[in-house]
């Protein structure tokens, strides 16, 4: 019998890596397993818009560890045209996804 | 021991993973509203109650990982809470709170408790 734990909000003091309104990008590298971070937001840019807190983190809570260390998960702000390339609506709609810190590096 | 991980991958999608979809073309979405079956919502309960706090017995990650690792066939021909019965019977297993012996002596007997009764029983088997 492994760990049993919940992805409940976590409280804790470690500063979070970004603040709403920096500049960030999805990184496209290789995933094994249970993931969050969608296929179609990876190597895209984006803005931050929230930060939600801390969370147990899915990537290991989905094979039955504990999920530590605990991620913080952000709102980020995509632009429809910078995901669908063939976007055809307005410039200024956008999408909003959930992700996690380690899945976002800073916009280069 | 952990289970492994994996990626079952969508075939002709570039890499990406047999259900992580968003933006393929699937077509039109059906979008009638429709009264859950009794069984679904059997499923449902039993789900929150797996999960629940006083429980735990995996997280609800733990169910997404099992029905990601269905792959491509039986995740494309499974409605929602066909996955998730599924996912629940192996995780249960998985978890240890049942042997996979146990499990299907149980559910024979169900099957000749129901077949008994005069009901239809499925003879389908849904693979492990």
């Amino acid at each position: 019998m492994v760990n049993r734990m919940s992805a409940r909000r976590l409280e804790d003091s470690q500063t979070p890596r970004f603040a709403p309104g920096d500049r960030v990008q999805v990184p496209s590298r290789p995933v094994l397993g249970h993931c969050r971070t969608p296929w179609y937001v990876r190597g895209k840019r984006g803005v931050i818009c929230a930060v939600h807190g801390r969370f147990r983190d899915p990537e290991r809570l989905a094979y039955h560890f504990p999920g530590l260390p605990a991620q913080v998960l952000y709102k980020v702000r995509f632009a429809q045209q910078e995901v669908w390339p063939s976007y055809r609506g307005r410039a200024d709609d956008h999408i909003e996804i959930d992700i996690y810190e380690h899945w976002l590096e800073p916009a280069r | 021991m952990a289970p492994k991980r994996k990626t079952m991958p969508r075939k002709g999608a570039g890499g990406r993973a047999a259900h992580d979809i968003g933006g393929l073309n699937f077509g039109k979405i059906d979008r009638a509203e429709h009264d859950p079956a009794l069984w679904e919502k059997r499923t449902d309960a039993m789900q929150r109650l797996l999960t629940s706090p006083g429980k735990r017995a995996f997280s609800v990650d733990g169910l997404r990982r099992v029905i990601e690792d269905y792959g491509e066939q039986v995740y494309d021909r499974t409605t929602y809470y066909e996955k998730w019965i599924r996912a629940l019977r192996n995780l249960v297993v998985e978890q240890e709170l049942m042997t996979r012996a146990e499990l299907e002596t149980r559910m024979a007997e169900v099957r000749a408790r129901h077949a008994k009764a005069g009901r239809r029983v499925s003879k389908a088997k849904i693979p492990w």
